[in-house]
């Protein structure tokens, strides 16, 4: 199987062969036959009587020790995948808001609030009255009301409830799904998971479903309170893929997820640019992104993008990255050991994520800039250690249009139609333009070539004039291969797709159609797409459900990955995998997740590893959907 | 002939050998697929607990082989590889095979009446079983280069207790 379809990687991954150098590919290999036990998901290792494994082909033991049937087995280690995607994006928006109560609070002057209106129109969402208050006060009750959502309480968590529908609400709240509190969901989680607690394999999938729902609070969460300080992104024009580092400048590469770290960094580039020239590095301070940090300094200040996921060893493999800065999530741990062999310093910041071989600078919100400034000022140190060593940087990069907010989308709309914009694209909706959205969000991984299926599907659905958003990791897949673009547009857009991406990019003075993919962000920001479609909705009066709308993750690795898939099922989506997970082991649990759960909630998931034919199947699901709204 | 051998101090009990042998001999060759099939494939060979050790018991094809001297129905051969073969379309399910074979390892195709048996992966260079192995515990290799490596091992040991 070839390893990516993508050109820059492919040069770099040619040297590292060449060097003897091992990447995450090779260690797969070296990981290959894999335990077929846990690629089921029929492993339990929850006690200390285990692991215990349910045979497959019905031979050997079809329970565990406890008596724990594969369904039982299967649903469990489900719900606590669910359990830690939710922990790691509540993580991210409680880190967030303690950021902006520290502000309110006089304590972290470096995260002024940026984006005022969005904090009064957050806090009139939550209930919050806005009246004669400073903006202080007002960050301080929306930060407390964050955090209050994380803790068990009588009410449901207030960003699960106020960003779906009603009848959505009603759903969730029917079938005891709602959860009261973010922790409280996660911890509910494991403790029924624990030996011996719940056994019912669908009382344990609606408790991850009811997790899940935690985790879309935590992500909205996360996205909302990240334009409140740092600004709601607005379309930028920018670059990537690796040949976005230059050979003569302090190349600095922001990889991890938050943005209360890499934004502060992207504030103080210009003011570290002198030093950097003053290092002997002609071209400057150059900042680029890694992964969905990479995604939010993107689509608030533009800064390209080097690369995402399964290729950020390939980065510091150019020799051209003086640091790497990390935050928390998909950072590689091989990176340590990379950066030990190379003159890279990788620049750990978070208590809870050491890495051995990183240097640590522990990063505080009550001296941001202090410390941002210290980093920087390591990268250039680093560079000059780089000295004459050779830097092999691939010719490849691609312009890439980002920044696609909910806001930013309601925009270009109103350039249409000022009064009413998301009529707009009912109307085309409604007229067939449009058929359908499709959200690409996830990774990439290394058991698929990677960005193949991201970007095979999107041309197959482009064609079919198919809306397409993306986030995160995908976004970044759609980047390297040029198709956020307006060229993309004319190249692979089918003719109502491509009629309408075009007016709406003439109206915005882009001189060409929009983008064919809409880059909304990271991979918090998957709750952007779930506003649009929730609009959506409510505008035309019916249930998520009903819309002509469905997601993908094609490539996806992450349990974070598993916890919006299942909310975005929840959600009501037919929601496409394109790696299979760790379910097969349970028929039924397979059968409910990709049946049954439909009646629950009218969402599903579609598990297909074949690119070609899950676009197709995406394609079923939008027609289905729009025959049954009359179109 | 390269025949299977078991490093008895290396199997971790993982069974990998057993989802890979039923995955070769399934219509889909995919462990997703496989799971999936009617009848169901089975594995031929056994990660058992023995004496506080995990060990993979592969059939060893004997010679004389006593599963093969005693089918009644002539459903067992020895093939021009040198392996103990089983066919299908003659087994009677009398299950003698199964009675007299030494090591336990000839088991039943669930469905059906028909036994079934370790064919030594034909179609492969390697078995199934033996690339699956995470650790190496199972080796395919010529009866002597095993005993070399032991001996090789060995030797240190001895060498190591030389008093100078």
């Amino acid at each position: 199987m070839e390893r990516t379809i993508d050109q820059a990687g492919k040069v770099v991954l040619r040297a590292a062969e060449r060097d003897g150098i091992g990447t995450v590919w090779d260690r797969f290999e070296q990981q290959t036959p894999q335990c077929g036990f846990g690629e089921m998901g029929v492993c339990c290792r929850n006690c200390m009587q285990g692991p215990c494994r349910i045979d497959p082909f019905g031979e050997g033991a079809s329970r565990g020790t406890c008596g724990a049937t594969a369904d039982t087995i299967v649903a469990r280690n489900l719900a606590r995948s669910i359990a830690a995607g939710t922990a790691a994006h509540a993580g991210h928006a409680k880190h967030l808001a303690h950021a902006l109560l520290k502000w309110a609070e006089g304590k972290a002057p470096d995260y002024p609030v940026k984006d005022g209106a969005k904090l009064q129109s957050l806090a009139a969402k939550l209930g919050i009255d806005t009246d004669n208050k400073s903006t202080q006060e007002l960050a301080r009750a929306v930060a407390q009301a964050a955090l209050a959502d994380f803790s068990e309480k009588e009410t449901p968590v207030a960003w699960a409830a106020v960003n779906v529908t009603q009848g959505r609400l009603e759903k969730f709240l029917k079938y005891g799904v709602i959860p009261t509190g973010i922790d409280a969901a996660i911890s509910e989680v494991m403790h029924r998971t624990h030996y011996g607690v719940d056994a019912d394999p669908i009382n344990l999938l609606l408790g991850g479903v009811k997790c899940a729902l935690a985790d879309f609070a935590g992500c909205h969460m996360g996205t909302d309170l990240a334009d409140v300080l740092f600004g709601t992104p607005q379309p930028v024009v920018s670059r990537a893929n690796l040949g976005v580092l230059k050979q003569d400048a302090v190349n600095i590469a922001l990889h991890g997820h938050n943005p209360v770290l890499s934004d502060v960094i992207a504030q103080m580039a210009s003011e570290m640019n002198e030093e950097a020239v003053r290092a002997g590095a002609s071209q400057g301070l150059n900042l680029v992104g890694i992964c969905c940090t990479g995604n939010e300094v993107l689509s608030r200040h533009g800064i390209p993008s080097a690369t995402h996921s399964v290729s950020q060893e390939l980065a510091l493999l150019t020799g051209a990255v003086d640091a790497m800065v990390v935050d928390y999530q998909c950072i590689m741990p091989s990176l340590g050991n990379l950066a030990e062999c190379l003159h890279t310093r990788l620049i750990t910041t978070m208590p809870i994520a050491k890495i051995p071989g990183a240097v640590h600078l522990e990063f505080k919100e009550e001296t941001a800039r202090k410390t941002a400034k210290e980093i920087v000022r390591l990268g250039i140190e680093s560079y000059k250690n780089r000295g004459s060593k050779s830097v092999n940087i691939p010719p490849y990069e691609e312009t890439s249009i980002a920044g696609f907010s909910t806001e930013a989308i309601v925009g270009a709309l109103a350039l249409l139609n000022k009064d009413d914009p998301l009529a707009l694209l009912i109307d085309h909706i409604v007229n067939g333009n449009i058929q359908g959205v499709c959200l690409f969000a996830g990774c990439n991984n290394v058991r698929v070539t990677q960005d193949l299926n991201f970007v095979t599907m999107a041309k197959e659905l482009a064609r079919q004039n198919v809306l397409l958003l993306a986030t995160g990791c995908g976004a970044g897949a759609f980047a390297r291969h040029g198709l956020l673009t307006s060229a993309a547009t004319n190249e692979y857009a089918g003719f109502g797709l491509k009629l309408v991406l075009t007016a709406l990019g003439e109206a915005a003075g882009l001189g060409g159609p929009l983008p064919l993919v809409l880059h909304m962000g990271s991979c918090v920001d998957n709750s952007r797409a779930a506003d649009v479609a929730v609009a959506v909705a409510n505008k035309l009066g019916v249930d998520l459900d009903k819309l002509p709308v469905v997601a993908s993750a094609p490539e996806a690795t992450t349990e974070k990955a598993i916890s919006i898939g299942t909310w975005a099922v929840a959600a009501g989506l037919p929601t496409h995998v394109g790696v299979v997970p760790p379910v097969i082991g349970s028929p039924a649990v397979t059968k409910v997740l990709t049946e049954d759960i439909r009646d629950f909630f009218g969402g599903y998931f579609i598990v297909d590893t074949d690119p070609v034919s899950s676009a197709a199947k995406l394609m079923e699901a939008i027609q289905a959907r729009r025959k049954g709204l009359g179109l | 002939m390269k025949e299977i051998f078991v490093r008895l101090d290396r199997c971790m009990g993982c069974r990998s050998c057993q989802m890979a042998c039923a995955t070769e001999h399934s219509a889909a060759k995919t462990l997703f697929g496989a799971v999936a099939e009617t009848p169901r494939p089975r594995y031929r060979l056994y990660v058992e607990r023995g004496d506080g050790r995990n060990v993979p018991l592969t059939c060893r094809h004997c010679d004389p082989a006593p599963c093969l001297e005693a089918c009644i129905a002539g459903a067992i051969s020895r093939d021009d590889r040198g392996m103990v073969v089983h066919h299908e379309d003659r087994c009677v399910g009398c299950w003698t095979c199964l009675m007299v074979c030494p090591y336990g390892v000839i088991g039943r195709k669930q469905e059906q009446r028909i036994a079934v048996k370790c064919d030594r992966c034909p179609d492969r260079d390697v078995p199934a079983c033996v690339s699956a192995c995470p650790t190496k515990a199972l080796v395919f290799s010529e009866a002597e280069e095993f005993t070399a490596r032991t001996r090789k091992v060995q030797a240190g040991v001895v060498a190591g207790a030389v008093v100078e």
